[in-house]
């Protein structure tokens, strides 16, 4: 592979890129699921190619390809140049890059078992008897079962020396269970929503999961939350599990903090972000105990966002965001380091697949563990409702505004948990909400949840981001506004 | 495959290089012991270029095909993909389907592949936006930019252009390929803190005003500045394409018999109801003027016209072969790729539309607001169907039959049911653009009592 990506580079640099970096990549998926005790999806994918990102007279190209010949490289590398080229027919300034090091290593994310080695026959057989447990339950209309598994090998080569091999494996389970029945569809979900729990590990995260021993709880209680008691429209004491505070992260923390939003970047698509440069150090974003990190080293444990490099060859970091309350810092690259007063990157460029341009991306974003633990964080609430699960998301292209759903909420009352409701939802104003934080759970409480699904750049890319999170208690928080009847 | 050097400045492979290749892993898969085999090829030559402050900041292209390759054994399927074409590799592909299919029980209910079908005729390849170069959409780029400069304003947006194509064979005889082209046109103009949009997206670049497009968002930006805060609640609208079709967009899943079969449509027990106005009438129609994509579905079905709502009333479905066999009905040409667990989807929207004019609209509206673009739309009840979104780039009061002022964003949470039972006015049906959904062929609208639940900070 290091020979092809020699091609690429030695061609951009007889072509007149005065910088150039090359990303051959492997990935491999398998997708299986199971729909009401019928495999659903049965497939596999390979997809392998090459992207060249130059930088000549001043400002970006990239050109992608799968034809992995000298050929097709050398022409791929030519064209990378030619697009540069066109680029500065509407620059304003030359692209400047802050200096890194050159690195020559290779690393693969640990795991104990490769899921491409594990029989299908296992696989299929585990989704069906969760898929089984769930129909069991009357009222139940709809049984979902899924996994997921990625190898993803990347070689990135760079003009300035850096050889860096990394190879990781993703994997990804989740059951649902849907109920139809009077003017309602309910749906519960285990271990969490929209495809379950994905991290950087091999089959050993989904037998943990056990899905089938949790499959008829949430069957259970998607056919009970019909008859539940409908979420109060109020503002009132909100508790968050863990998986429900790891989306509020990556949508009101994760996305505001990318530099190249800041900077305008993705002012057409993904949006700006009200974090403007002069809220660097100032801003109160959250209440004293609000602690978050990116942190992106494989020590803060296996999340989509965990890696030893990022696409632009800078190493893994731990990078504070909010510290003690105040927000300390922003996602950069080597192009926006400088502007934010940085001599290094904080090494946060990722790219989905080879024909794609890396771009600044979450890590792992995480809400470091406080101190409670979770029953006496119930105990210590008179009057307060648990939403768990999301249904839905939404925030605005500030990040300012959001509205979140759950599948399932709980009121507490007196210090105890008591009914089931319905349809539970809250919204507010980011740094309103994180200032009401009076309460995190402990480590023992903590999860590194993934999330498979971020959309952002153009064309599209769909990466996946780690939020660590404990169940969590806000004050003063509104909620049921997104079944309000005003 | 025998290929070139190609790279995205480069053609497409010709349909009679794309039927040889599907022709030899038909060959690799009877020679694996298949009972039968289906292959689908996908190839795609794109270029993209994107500018915001101003200037470009990210350029660029990608060239890459696919291989799919779906194998049936004694009643079990599955399918892998790769994208590389060399005869080892191809012959893999087909050995990990087999051993994929193997692996699973049995199905009783799986159908023998489709054999040769007719296909309607579509042009959808226009040699000049396949022609398009990195410089041609810098040239543009650069125009849209230097008109901000002069307004003090600052541009962020995308020039995009490409050809893909798809071919589909089977091993019982069917074949079909088809080829477009598609270029974009996307632009942001901001203006002390506020921002507005336009969009444009079709087969020919030659129907894309680049310019047109800049100075349309530039005047809505700079009507958008100092926008006041309003309070929640429901507000006449005025909706531009754009946030009809993020909106509508939701809706087309809930028109899949697969979906009405796992009962997560919201058209569950409602199917022959009045569900919207009388003024709503939708079809789903790839062979509309305005459409794009396959006259074909993922079993190499032929597409067919469906009215899915006349009058309002909820009329018919769309089926794949599958769901059609269990309902008794003919499949209508929808069927996503198998195996697959959804079924089928429309994927050509047409709304019937109306004869106002935005202007029209606007001058009847005593008091309301014009909605420029919708933005982060999540589905908050799936069988009432609220959305839940904001408004974005561009929010403007309407009193008195005129465009007053611009108007801090709103949240909406809104059922779609009850809004399409609201619509008071359209304008004709147009290929719309947004990020929500893919490009659709709807109206403008003109809406009573839409529900804006609370406003944001800008």
């Amino acid at each position: 592979m290091w020979d092809l990506a020699a091609i690429s580079l030695e061609t951009a640099r007889l072509r007149g890129a005065a910088y150039a970096d090359a990303r051959i990549m492997h990935l491999r998926q398998r997708d299986l699921t199971t729909k009401n005790g019928q495999v659903g999806t049965l497939a596999q994918s390979e997809s392998i190619g090459i992207g060249v990102r130059v930088l000549a007279n001043g400002a970006w190209g990239f050109a992608s390809t799968d034809h992995l010949t000298r050929e097709g490289i050398g022409a791929c590398a030519a064209q990378a140049v030619s697009i540069a080229k066109a680029s500065a027919l509407a620059k304003r300034s030359d692209v400047v890059m802050a200096a890194e090091h050159t690195y020559v290593t290779s690393w693969q994310a640990p795991f104990e078992k490769d899921p491409f080695e594990i029989p299908l026959e296992t696989q299929i057989a585990l989704l069906l008897k969760a898929d089984d447990a769930m129909r069991g339950v009357r009222g139940v209309t709809l049984t979902e079962t899924g996994m997921q598994f990625r190898k993803i090998d990347s070689w990135f080569a760079s003009s300035i020396g850096s050889r860096i091999h990394q190879r990781k494996v993703i994997s990804g389970c989740g059951i649902g269970a849907t109920s139809f029945a009077g003017d309602e569809i309910q749906k519960r979900s285990y271990p969490n929503s929209f495809g379950g729990q994905h991290t950087l590990e091999g089959y050993e995260m989904v037998e943990r999961l056990d899905i089938a021993k949790h499959a008829p709880r949430i069957a259970e209680e998607a056919a009970a939350l019909h008859t539940a008691a409908q979420c109060p429209e109020q503002v009132g004491t909100l508790i968050l599990g863990s998986s429900q505070l790891g989306l509020q992260i990556h949508e009101s923390v994760g996305h505001p903090i990318e530099l190249d939003r800041v900077l305008g970047q993705e002012a057409n698509f993904a949006g700006t972000s009200f974090l403007t440069l002069d809220q660097l150090n100032k801003l109160k974003y959250g209440s004293q105990i609000v602690n978050v990190v990116a942190d992106a080293r494989i020590e803060h444990g296996p999340g989509l966002g965990s890696f030893a490099f990022d696409d632009e060859g800078v190493p893994a970091q731990c990078t504070d965001i909010i510290k003690d309350g105040q927000f300390r810092g922003y996602l950069s690259n080597r192009e926006t380091a400088h502007l934010i007063g940085l001599s290094r990157s904080s090494g946060t460029m990722r790219t989905e697949s080879w024909n794609r341009l890396p771009i600044i991306r979450m890590t792992n974003i995480s809400l470091l563990p406080g101190s409670w633990k979770e029953e006496d964080l119930i105990a210590d609430t008179d009057d307060g409702i648990v939403m768990e699960t999301n249904r839905s998301w939404s925030i605005d292209d500030r990040r300012y505004q959001f509205q979140f759903s759950t599948e399932i909420g709980w009121e507490i009352k007196g210090g105890k948990k008591t009914r089931m409701l319905k349809n539970p939802s809250y919204s507010g104003i980011t740094t309103e909400f994180w200032n009401s934080c009076d309460a995190i759970c402990s480590r023992e409480y903590w999860t590194l949840w993934g999330t498979p699904n971020c959309g952002k750049g153009q064309p599209m890319q769909t990466m996946g981001t780690g939020h660590g999170a404990a169940p969590s208690r806000f004050r003063n928080v509104r909620i049921g506004t997104a079944f309000s009847k005003q | 495959m025998t290929r070139s050097s190609k790279s995205a400045a480069d053609g497409l492979s010709s349909i009679q290089d794309l039927k040889h290749l599907i022709v030899s892993v038909l060959r690799l898969g009877k020679e694996a012991g298949a009972d039968e085999t289906e292959v689908h090829v996908d190839e795609v030559r794109s270029a993209l270029t994107r500018f915001a402050n101003n200037a470009i900041h990210q350029n660029v292209a990608e060239c890459g095909v696919t291989i799919s390759v779906r194998t049936v054994v004694d009643g079990r399927t599955a399918r892998v993909a790769t994208n590389r074409t060399d005869e080892d590799s191809l012959r893999a592909a087909v050995a990990s389907s087999l051993s994929l299919a193997h692996s699973q029980p049995k199905d009783p209910r799986l159908l023998p592949l489709p054999g040769k079908q007719r296909y309607k005729n579509v042009k959808r390849f226009l040699a000049a936006t396949a022609k398009l170069s990195a410089a041609d959409r810098a040239r543009a780029v650069r125009k849209a930019c230097d008109l901000a400069i002069k307004k003090g304003q600052v541009a962020a947006g995308i020039f995009s252009s490409g050809q893909t194509q798809t071919a589909i064979g089977n091993s019982r005889g069917l074949f079909a390929a088809y080829r477009q082209t598609q270029a974009e046109f996307s632009i942001t103009m901001q203006e002390s803190g506020a921002a507005s949009w336009a969009k444009a997206n079709t087969a020919d670049v030659r129907g894309i005003n680049s310019q047109a497009l800049a100075e349309r968002a530039s005047r809505k930006a700079h009507l958008a500045v100092s926008p006041q805060e309003f309070t929640p609640g429901r507000y006449t609208v005025i909706l531009e394409p754009a946030a009809v079709l993020d909106l509508v967009g939701f809706l087309f899943y809930d028109f899949a018999a697969t979906a009405l079969e796992d009962k997560r449509s919201c058209l569950n027990e409602r199917m022959g109801t009045q569900l919207f106005g009388k003024n709503i009438s939708i079809t789903d129609d790839v062979y509309h003027p305005l459409q794009l994509g396959a006259p074909f579905d993922g079993e190499g079905m032929p597409r067919q016209k469906v009215s899915v709502v006349e009058n309002g009333v909820a009329k018919n479905l769309v089926f794949s072969r599958a769901s059609a066999k269990r309902a008794k009905k003919l499949p209508t040409g929808h069927g996503f790729a198998l195996p697959n667990e959804y079924g089928e989807a429309p994927m050509n929207l047409v709304f019937s539309g109306g004869d106002s004019s935005l202007e029209e609209m606007v001058a009847s509206t005593n008091r309301g607001l014009l909605v420029t673009r919708l933005w982060y739309i999540r589905e908050v009840d799936p069988y009432e169907k609220v959305l839940t979104g904001m408004t974005r780039d561009g929010l403007f009061l309407v009193e008195g039959g005129k465009v007053t002022r611009a108007v801090r964003n709103f949240r909406f949470n809104q059922s779609i049911l009850e809004m399409l039972r609201n619509v008071q006015q359209m304008t004709p049906a147009v290929r719309a653009a947004g990020e929500e959904a893919f490009e659709m062929v709807v109206p403008a609208m003109k809406i009573s009592g839409f529900h804006f639940s609370e406003p944001t900070k800008f």
